[in-house]
């Protein structure tokens, strides 16, 4: 171990390489490092706006089928999920005493009509002791002015006269009302028969049966379904777009439409409705998107992600949104001089697609170097170092 | 004048070097953890920083969002943002949940942010900013996702769109950036099996399932499901207003909590991580103690190694200062060469840590002062062996 080589050599290589390892890891690792960082250049390229928002599949007509007045369910002739014509017999409603309560109408209604028969009898005897009592009344009169018949029995006769009059007012007073009567008691039957007819519930148009809400026996209110009952070709996506994204929002705007159940598979719709009312607690539009065309075998109910293109833009400058930093309160870029120092500069964003490129209205040329990625916070002062790839990161 | 040490050294380098390195990697452990207990303190202001808040606005009476849980109705920012000094006022939720990746459970704090807002991630290191207001997500490096993956949540999938670094929770757990409306419906949602059983018990009960109200069971149910419910409301202050008197603001007119970035450091620092903190601490005490112990035994069995060398100095004549001078400088020379190696090491070996080991620069300097301190210390009872050796022993023996 006493070879001057290894004093002369080796030894000076142990320390110099410890050295270096630490002065290596001093300045390049740890807190001392420079920042690594990327750069891009500023762009200027076309960029489209879009709206995202979620929604769910509905049917845009759905029909709610249940009695017109309290009742039993007698049958239910469809089940979910069967395609039913306008007009369709879907359920129908027990009577109970309906039936037996047209049969005793019809029976009222019979009374009536012999009450008619009765009252025009007693019309016409009426009107047989008036003309009686007219003639035997002209004669007392006549007798009496010749003082043949005494004043007195004359005023009698008169007033049997005004008597039989009255009888006869009465008679057919009692003949109209045994009229309207039965007026009354047909109508009556018309209204029962009318109810007969609601107990039996058909399908206002063509459709699909959606759900199937009470069975046969159950007693239900008037107003609660039976049946629902929606139309497939009405089926559309109500979304909820949030406010803070609802700019440019028309009617007409065309749309992609992804279901959950098809994540990869993007379907045509178009946005016919935005809803004039805002959702004010959740913050969100709520718009109608249909499907053109309407696919085959859609659930109510499913989740879907819409797209909406709302705009486009030629030729602007374009920075990647990773590149948007607060500093100081403020929102910027930090900026790459040629002398590699920084600089942040505020700048307006325009806007925003969805792939994350964002509009630069002011505050940025054209070929600005710009950070887009950094390691570590940064100010103006940081010592960086321009990478590629930033370590550590597998995107 | 030739440095006695110095040819010592040379003389028997192998050794000494063997010797440094063994002591350095004893000092390497130190400094690594020194740097665990600046990790921690750093994961929990980290969270502060990155949430680029001025006053944090929580639940009456918690220390939430991050010590405590805290539940605020999600329209309370309204309020908060017609408060004078107010800029900014925005909405986030916190949760920490266990997500899969590959095969693995990952633990992760989903936070539910609102873009733009303060509580967005901040600057990423991969991909681009979440610009759909669904089922996008940014996630920390550290949760092991790569772009396009799919992270699910509860019962959606979100796409990973970037990623971000040193986003974690005071436990040092990577973050999951998702847009708030989804992070809502995630903290609160429940399976599907509960959601339908919650139904059926619904249904079951006789003051909600009322056959003369129709409708009033579905009303109930879908009340159910909702919630408007967040964990905190972050603040930015105007410029030139003072944060702690927004934050007694809100307090008193709100009757809300409120912390100023003060008060939610000595949160998530003081009370959060206390017990940890102090867990490290301790062991770092007695690690710098074993270190002195070690230091002292080796240079006093290097110093007793070569007694009768030290013996024939004295004999010819050398001064005892020379002597002691000589031990001394090779036990600062020890504990430097443990130093270099030391922080080499513990530099090198931090990033393999699963939690964040913060190496200050100035840790590294008070770990110098420290070393060279308990070297000269250490040396102490080596120069005194030394002295004590009678010259007669180079000849006697």
């Amino acid at each position: 171990m006493k070879s001057p080589l290894l004093r002369k050599i080796i030894l000076p290589l142990i320390v110099l390489v410890i050295l270096g390892g630490f002065g290596w890891v001093v300045t390049q690792q740890g807190p001392m490092a420079p920042t690594q960082v990327t750069v891009a250049p500023v762009t200027r390229q076309a960029i489209a706006a879009s709206i995202f928002g979620i929604g769910t599949v509905e049917a845009r007509y759905s029909y709610r089928i249940g009695p017109t007045a309290a009742g039993r369910i007698k049958q239910v002739l469809v089940d979910v999920g069967d395609s039913v014509q306008a007009g369709q017999t879907l359920a129908v409603m027990e009577g109970v005493d309906l039936e037996a309560r047209i049969q005793a109408a019809g029976l009222a209604a019979e009374r009536a009509s012999a009450s008619i028969a009765s009252a025009t009898a007693q019309t016409k005897e009426a009107a047989a002791r008036l003309s009686l009592a007219q003639r035997e009344a002209q004669r007392q009169r006549e007798l009496a002015a010749k003082a043949l018949v005494s004043q007195s029995s004359s005023d009698t006769r008169q007033q049997d006269l005004a008597v039989t009059t009255a009888a006869v007012e009465a008679s057919k007073a009692a003949l109209e009302v045994a009229n309207k009567e039965q007026q009354r008691l047909q109508a009556e039957q018309q209204v029962l028969r009318q109810q007969q007819a609601n107990l039996v519930l058909t399908a206002p148009v063509a459709g699909m049966i959606t759900t199937r809400d009470a069975e046969a026996g159950t007693t239900l209110v008037a107003g609660q379904p039976v049946l629902t009952l929606a139309d497939p070709q009405s089926y559309w996506v109500k979304a909820r777009i949030d406010q803070s994204q609802a700019l440019g929002l028309r009617a007409g705007q065309a749309a992609s439409i992804t279901l959950r159940s098809a994540p990869q598979q993007a379907l045509a719709g178009k946005l016919i409705r935005i809803e004039p009312i805002s959702d004010s607690i959740t913050e969100e539009r709520i718009v109608g998107i249909a499907f053109t065309p309407v696919p085959a075998a859609l659930s109510s109910g499913e989740l879907a992600e819409v797209t909406l293109q709302t705009g486009q833009k030629a030729a602007v400058l374009v920075i990647p949104n990773a590149a948007i930093q607060q500093h100081d309160g403020q929102t910027g870029v930090w900026k790459l001089n040629g002398d590699n120092t920084l600089q942040f500069t505020p700048v307006q964003t325009g806007i925003q697609s969805l792939d994350g490129q964002v509009e630069i209205l002011s505050g940025l040329q054209a070929d600005d170097n710009i950070v887009v990625y950094t390691s570590k916070t940064l100010s103006a002062t940081s010592k960086i170092k321009v990478v590629q790839q930033l370590a550590g990161v597998k995107p | 004048m030739i440095s006695l040490a110095a040819r010592d050294i040379a003389h028997s380098w192998s050794k000494y070097v063997f010797t440094g390195v063994g002591l350095g990697l004893l000092i390497g452990v130190t400094l690594s953890m020194a740097g665990i207990y600046r990790g921690m303190v750093d994961d929990a202001q980290v969270l502060l920083r990155n949430s680029h808040a001025d006053v944090w606005v929580v639940q009456k009476d918690t220390q939430g969002p991050y010590a405590e849980s805290s539940s605020l109705p999600d329209d309370i920012y309204r309020g908060v943002l017609g408060m004078p000094g107010v800029e900014q006022a925005a909405n986030v939720t916190y949760f920490t949940m266990q997500v899969q990746h590959q095969g693995k459970d990952t633990r992760v704090m989903v936070v539910g942010f609102e873009p733009g807002q303060p509580g967005a991630p901040p600057s990423l290191v991969a991909g681009r900013h979440v610009t759909r207001s669904h089922y996008e997500a940014v996630a920390d490096v550290k949760a092991g996702f790569k772009l396009g993956e799919k992270i699910r949540i509860r019962r959606n999938d979100y796409t990973i769109v970037g990623l971000s670094q040193r986003t974690v929770s005071t436990g040092g757990d990577p973050m999951v950036f998702i847009p708030l409306a989804d992070a809502q419906a995630a903290q609160f949602q429940k399976d599907n099996d509960a959601i339908v059983s919650g139904r059926e018990r619904t249904a079951a009960n006789p003051a909600f399932n009322r056959p003369s109200v129709p409708g009033l069971l579905e009303a109930v149910q879908a009340s159910q499901i909702t919630s408007h419910n967040v964990n905190a409301v972050l603040v930015r202050v105007r410029p030139g207003w003072d944060a702690a008197q927004v934050a007694a603001d809100i307090q008193r007119w709100k009757h809300l909590q409120a912390y100023t970035y003060a008060d939610m450091e000595e949160i998530a620092v003081q009370k959060l991580i206390a017990t940890s903190a102090k867990q490290i601490g301790l062991f770092l005490v007695i690690l710098t103690l074993v270190s002195t112990a070690i230091v002292s035994f080796i240079i006093y069995t290097m110093t007793l190694g070569k007694i009768r060398e030290i013996a024939v100095l004295k004999l010819i004549g050398t001064r005892n200062s020379t002597i002691a001078w000589m031990i001394l400088q090779e036990s600062i020379g020890l504990g430097l060469v443990g130093f270099i190696i030391g922080k080499t090491v513990a530099t090198l070996w931090a990033p393999v840590f699963p939690k964040y080991v913060l190496l200050l620069p100035l840790d590294a300097v008070l770990g110098l002062l420290v070393i060279v301190l308990v070297c000269t210390l250490a040396s102490v009872m080596a120069i005194r062996a030394a002295l004590k050796v009678d010259p007669a022993e180079a000849i006697g023996g």
